[in-house]
């Protein structure tokens, strides 16, 4: 690894960085504004011009609040939790491909995925499940009953959910053939989107997304009417603000994943008929990864404020009962149709 | 006490499948979120109420510049919140008697109309006006020269007053 390497990937990180620290920002705007839609209100419109600078506002109030432990705590690990929350939500982003072409930068052809490892699928899998601690233990430090029952919801739920994501996921990997985010891309060429390709896989892959992005109608683990807060009830200043960027930050990332995994990435259906110079197929292919991701989150959003929270076994009924023989269902399916074409 | 029996709903298995009764209740909040609002954007656009409308009591004040008052002191004594104090003084004007001091404690008025009403002389009329903010006790007690009003801006509830009353 040389200089110029680790230049590149750095400089990549921080542009992810700071984009999804944007887009978090706007985020928390658009939602509101959504809820106030369908809610027959205008929503935020007053801090700068339609109200766009209102998250901005609200990070700054955050902050100035004082930053409350409980004595009771564990310290270590209050402080420890949010720090985990965020990390995995924006690692998992690193290996998502935002565009097929390679763009040169100081005499390299760049990639434009920060890091291309060809066990990306099982590495998404792996920090999804690793966000569970974030929020486990942040209930569980607290020493409070809220929070850990906050807490001991979020485990439980993420746990169930995370099997049949898994298992929605091993039809895409038998589709592609491969565990490298870059090639599921590549094999979803024109309109061969596994969306397409996997309907069902899709749909339990969608839901089981929502389950551990905890939101609506999965947000038991912050339940506001039975929990008060949830795991971050006893959360206030910065550290509140870190696990309210990581939600969104992981919405952000599914959203991504999503995208990825099934709406076919950066393709632009026939695209390359028009013989475009590379520079320009880049920016279309960022932008069309871009709409299909900003499409996947007002999606989350809709359906946040359209349909009421699960009861609890319902929640459990629907990840065990339900959502797992489908996607197993879908697992053989899949096998049956890959061996009869081949 | 017979106990209460419930017929239990039973879900179809279309109901049943979740997704398509999602997609429907997708589909309704997305008709909410078209929709036009009604909201008004208050500070900017304001409400101009209509003539029945009872704002905060003012004094007419003729073209020539004098009120109509002529201090009788009825406003004052059918006041049920004690918001109105007046004091009569003589005048060498036609009327006679014109309120010195006439003073009315908006936080202590109710907005009732009554003082409207009792007025022989049309002198005291409830305006439009409906923003009223004070950050002191004092500023709340409206005097003279803050309750005379032109009588053109209090046209249409003298009109309305006329045809109703
Ligand atoms: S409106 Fe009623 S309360 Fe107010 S000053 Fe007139 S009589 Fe008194
Ligand atoms: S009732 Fe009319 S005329 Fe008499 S004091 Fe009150 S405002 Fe003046």
């Amino acid at each position: 690894m040389e200089f110029t390497d680790i230049l590149i990937s750095l400089i990549k990180i921080i542009v992810m960085f700071v984009v999804v620290l944007v887009t978090v920002a706007e985020l928390v705007y658009t939602e509101r504004k959504i809820s106030a839609w369908i809610q027959n209100r205008i929503g935020p419109n007053r801090v700068g011009w339609k109200g766009l600078l209102q998250p901005y506002a609200d990070v700054i109030k955050l902050l100035l609040k004082e930053d409350i432990v409980p004595t009771a705590a564990n310290k270590f690990i209050h402080t420890l939790a949010p720090v985990i929350s965020i990390g995995v939500a924006f690692s998992t982003l690193a290996v998502v491909p935002i565009a097929g072409e390679t763009i040169s930068m100081f005499g390299r052809e760049v990639q434009m995925v920060i890091a291309d490892v060809n066990i990306g699928i099982l590495y998404i899998l792996a920090l999804t499940s690793m966000g569970v601690y974030g929020l486990t233990l942040s209930g569980w430090s607290s020493n409070n009953k809220y929070s850990l029952l906050g807490g001991l919801r979020s485990s439980a739920q993420m746990i169930s959910y995370e099997l049949s994501m898994g298992l929605s996921v091993i039809g895409v990997v038998m589709v592609t053939g491969s565990l490298q985010l870059t090639d599921v891309v590549t094999h979803q060429a024109g309109w061969m989107w596994n969306m397409v390709l996997q309907p069902v896989g899709f749909i339990t892959f969608v839901v089981a997304a929502f389950a551990e992005t905890n939101r609506t109608p999965f947000d038991l683990p912050e339940a506001e009417p039975e929990l008060v807060g949830g795991y971050h009830t006893e959360y206030s200043s910065f550290k509140f603000a870190l696990f309210f960027l990581a939600e969104y930050a992981n919405m952000i990332t599914a959203s991504a994943v999503i995208t990825t995994l099934y709406l076919g990435g950066w393709q632009v259906p026939y695209l390359e008929l028009l013989q475009l110079p590379s520079g320009i197929v880049v920016a279309l292919q960022i932008l069309a990864f871009v709409v299909k991701v900003a499409f996947m989150l007002f999606v989350f959003q809709w359906v946040r404020w359209t349909v009421p929270r699960f009861r609890y076994d319902q929640l459990m009924d629907l990840g065990w009962k339900v959502m797992l023989p489908i996607a197993l269902a879908n697992v053989i399916a899949t096998g049956i149709v890959i061996l009869l074409i081949s | 006490m017979q106990a209460q029996t419930q017929d239990k709903y039973t879900l179809t298995f279309w109901e049943k499948l979740y997704i398509p009764e999602i997609l429907k209740g997708m589909k309704l909040t997305f008709g909410q979120m078209v929709k036009k609002k009604d909201t008004r954007e208050y500070p900017e656009e304001k409400w101009i109420p209509p003539a029945s409308y009872r704002g905060a009591p003012v004094l007419v004040q003729e073209e020539n510049g004098i009120e109509r008052c002529v201090a009788c002191g009825l406003c004052s004594r059918v006041c049920p919140a004690l918001a109105i104090e007046v004091q009569a003084a003589e005048t060498a004007d036609e009327k006679e008697r014109y309120p010195e001091r006439f003073e009315i404690n908006m936080l202590r008025c109710i907005f009732c109309g009554f003082c409207e009403e009792v007025c022989p002389e049309e002198a005291i009329v409830m305006s439009p006006t409906y923003e009223m903010v004070f950050t002191d006790y004092e500023d709340a007690i409206l005097g003279k020269d803050k309750l005379l009003t032109p009588v053109e801006k209090l046209r249409p509830r003298l009109e309305f007053l006329r045809e109703h009353r």
